[in-house]
């Protein structure tokens, strides 16, 4: 059967992720423009759909950084909510898609899919949603609902959470109404809910989701639209391709019911190596000597100021006994010590400086497209040929004209192999993606 | 004797309803050609309404002078999530954002997200508490908190940003929460948005009068509704705006007002409505917001039918009242701050005005 067995499109499309809050944004840089005036999203929008990308995605922040018990002072912070910023963009965009990340934690369902549904039908059926979880009290307590939800419930919750969303999406009868009232009894919230909304015209947002877990991949093999993946190398990108497809049979769904576009950064020139001294720049302003000691200290739930970001690893140990939110998990409790020893060693024996040793931790090694516009668009072509992924969700380092040598030299380059866009396909963004008109959800769905 | 050049114009607002989510843009461009000087967006659970947020932070960006107001409701929203999402308009509209705080009076709102329906006395305390969570994450941040040192590599200076540290007050008749920000988003262009709320939820006991920017004043007819502006004026103080509520339904396109308010069911005014109504024609409506506009400090308009009352009004109505002085001229690249008449708005928070005197001097 044709449905089970994948079929690569031969194409591959963009996506921008304006993320935010990150510390790959560069700031220090005198091109560098603001992170929240509006004029820097409506310039990145517009050049990314005068390149024909098929998505404009916004992240999301529910409560800001910490480092050391302090908001978090070193990196880009400060962005405006996803959802009304792409309601703005939609009237100064006409075919780019519109993707708002949004957590199922600190979001009721009946108020989340009615907005969703509204920007769906604001932006003539351009609306995305990126789906993410959240399970912490530290996020918690900005919210009535505090932190209320177990690690091991996660998915479960998210689960409910969207299929109730699609029952909404899915209760308007015909084109004028009524709609069928949605009721969801769960462990977590009860929805009692008449929607208001008819369908757009791409029927119901598309559904973006971002989990690599394998709990988070079945998640998105059953129910997602594109995964917003964390695998971008050919090799990665092409076994995770066929973990997602027999995933998606598994889940009664086609081969090719889910795409797939691995988050990425380029760094472009006219040469390779110009390139190369580019990146190198970047890296530079990326991770300076400041971000080099926070990042240690973020790991060593310390204060070290003291120690020489030129230097070698501190020696000192990691507190163990203490653990917060925005350290990383993997230095909670009696690993850190562990761990600690284990860079030691690592920057030791490959002679690294504190920097050095951030720089190559932090740096986006796997997910960075490196060379001139030529290689890099051979490079993809491959990945076009194969079916190794449908596009590329691409952070810009530089905001606001981040994209304007990707759009201005690398996609012509794409276009002339045949493998990228252009022209828009349609006005919706499920059309651009080139995505099923989705199943109506079944009554009732008991979750 | 007061003269012209003394009193004070007024404003206009134009309740934008009926443009759908399919016209936002030819609508708010129409108003802000008229003259309006504020459009707002309704958000209560009707069939085939979208959210009005939305479809204010779609008006933004295709306009220069309007204000974009929506209604956003305090009760079944979660304050953090809405004091994100106004910053934001103030963001994408160049600092022409407001907020009519509703506190929605509906069981059918309660449950379609889980929560016990909330009615009396508590209404004016979910909406106190949220209006009160916005404005401390709006001043969470100090305006030059962004400073992008590159010598220290610092993007923000740590020490201008503030944890809301908000809890519901002990007598709440609600479930307590708290909300400990700051802000994820900077503070706002206009550094508080105005907040306009029902004049009903504001006073001793409610919403308390100082939290609000703008209080909407209705009566049952248009003869009683100057009382009414001078009764809440005299209850709230100067302090406070007052902002007049008017259905309005015009002869047009040879169509006496009588028969086309009976004959249209689509209009975006009930005839149940709760607001005045005037029905007649554009000079008889301008010579009641003549008057109206030397009580109140603005007038809300409720046109029944948008595209064809917006006619009559930009044609007929505005130039007038223009003309008599009574309607203030649009202002380009005003705040909506400076369409209420209200001074820069000073940060709870800042440290920059204390500095000198913890230096000593």
């Amino acid at each position: 059967m044709t449905r089970d067995i994948f079929q690569p499109s031969g194409q591959i499309q963009f996506g921008i992720f304006f993320q935010g809050v990150n510390s790959g944004t560069i700031w220090k840089a005198p091109q560098a423009g603001s992170q929240t005036d509006f004029e820097s999203f409506r310039h990145i929008a517009q050049t990314a759909e005068r390149g024909k990308f098929a998505a404009f995605f916004l992240g999301e922040g529910l409560r800001l950084r910490e480092h050391l018990g302090r908001p978090h002072a070193l990196d880009v912070v400060g962005r405006p909510d996803a959802q009304t910023m792409l309601a703005a963009l939609a009237a100064v965009t006409t075919n780019i898609g519109l993707v708002a990340t949004q957590n199922t934690t600190y979001n009721d369902p009946a108020d989340l899919a009615h907005r969703l549904s509204s920007l769906d039908l604001i932006s003539g059926g351009r609306a995305a949603w990126n789906i993410v979880t959240t399970d912490n009290a530290w996020t918690g307590a900005n919210f009535r609902r505090g932190g209320y939800l177990d690690h091991a419930d996660r998915y479960k919750h998210a689960e409910a959470f969207v299929v109730t969303a699609k029952r909404i999406w899915d209760s308007w009868e015909t084109p004028a109404g009524p709609a069928r009232r949605v009721l969801h009894e769960g462990q977590h919230y009860t929805v009692d809910v008449s929607p208001r909304l008819p369908r757009s015209a791409q029927y119901r947002p598309v559904l973006f989701q971002a989990g690599d877990s394998p709990d988070g991949r079945d998640f998105a093999a059953r129910q997602a639209d594109v995964i917003f993946s964390a695998h971008p190398k050919f090799d990665d990108a092409v076994e995770f391709r066929r973990d997602i497809v027999a995933r998606s049979i598994a889940a009664g769904r086609g081969a090719n019911a889910v795409q797939i576009m691995p988050a990425s950064e380029f760094i472009l020139g006219a040469t390779d190596q110009e390139a190369q001294e580019k990146k190198a720049w970047v890296r530079s302003l990326q991770i300076g000597p400041q971000q080099a000691i926070a990042y240690l200290e973020q790991f060593w739930g310390r204060e070290l100021s003291s120690y020489d970001p030129d230097g070698p690893l501190p020696e000192i140990d990691p507190v163990v006994e203490e653990t917060s939110e925005t350290r990383g998990s993997g230095f909670h409790g009696a690993k850190a010590r562990q761990l600690a020893d284990q860079w030691r060693a690592e920057a030791k024996d490959k002679g690294l400086s504190i920097r050095q040793f951030v720089t190559s931790k932090t740096a986006r090694i796997d997910s960075t497209f490196t060379g001139s516009y030529t290689a890099v668009a051979d490079h993809l072509a491959e990945y076009a040929r194969v079916g190794a992924v449908d596009g590329f969700n691409i952070s810009p380092w530089l905001i606001p004209t981040g994209l304007d040598e990707i759009v201005n030299h690398l996609v012509p380059e794409l276009q002339e192999r045949g493998v990228y866009p252009t022209e828009y396909r349609g006005t919706t963004l499920r059309e651009n993606l080139g995505l099923e008109t989705p199943v109506r959800s079944e009554e009732p769905a008991h979750v | 004797m007061s003269t012209f050049e003394e009193r004070k114009a007024g404003f206009l607002a134009i309740e934008l309803d009926g443009a759908g989510y399919k016209n936002i843009a030819a609508a708010v461009l129409a108003a802000e050609s008229a003259g309006f000087q504020a459009a707002t967006f309704k958000d209560t659970p009707e069939a085939g309404r979208t959210n009005a947020l939305q479809r204010a932070a779609f008006a933004g960006p295709v306009t220069r002078t309007i204000a974009v107001v929506p209604e956003i409701d305090t009760v079944y929203t979660e304050p953090f999530h809405v004091s994100t999402q106004l910053a934001s308009l103030d963001y994408v509209s160049g600092g022409r954002a407001g907020w009519i705080a509703t506190a929605a009076v509906s069981p059918e709102a309660a449950a379609a997200v889980g929560r016990s329906f909330v009615e009396g006395d508590a209404l004016a305390q979910e909406a106190a508490a949220s209006i009160e969570v916005s404005r401390r994450l709006w001043d969470s941040w100090e305006d030059d908190a962004v400073i992008r040192d590159v010598a220290t590599g610092r993007y923000i200076d740590v020490d201008k940003l503030h944890y809301a540290d908000f809890e519901t007050p002990a007598d709440f008749s609600g479930a307590a929460y708290s909300v400990k920000g700051p802000s994820i988003i900077p503070r706002p262009l206009q550094g508080q948005l105005p907040v306009l709320a029902a004049a009903s939820l504001v006073g001793e006991g409610l919403v308390p009068a100082y939290t609000v920017d703008a209080v909407l004043v209705s009566a049952p007819t248009p003869e009683l509704l100057a009382a009414e502006v001078r009764d809440a004026r005299a209850r709230l103080g100067s302090s406070v705006a007052i902002v007049a509520e008017l259905d309005v339904v015009l002869d047009s396109r040879g169509q006496a007002a009588e028969s086309r308010a009976l004959s249209e069911q689509e209009a975006g005014t009930p005839q149940d409505s709760r607001f005045a109504r005037f029905v007649g024609s554009a000079a008889g409506l301008t010579e009641l917001l003549d008057s109206l506009l030397r009580e109140a400090d603005g007038v809300r308009l409720h046109p029944a039918v948008l595209d064809v009352e917006l006619e009559e009004l930009s044609r007929l109505v505005l130039p007038e009242l223009r003309r008599r002085g009574v309607l203030r001229p649009p202002v380009q690249d005003g705040t909506f701050r400076d369409v209420l008449g209200l001074a820069p708005a000073e940060n709870r928070y800042s440290t920059t005005a204390a500095a000198p005197l913890a230096a000593g001097k």
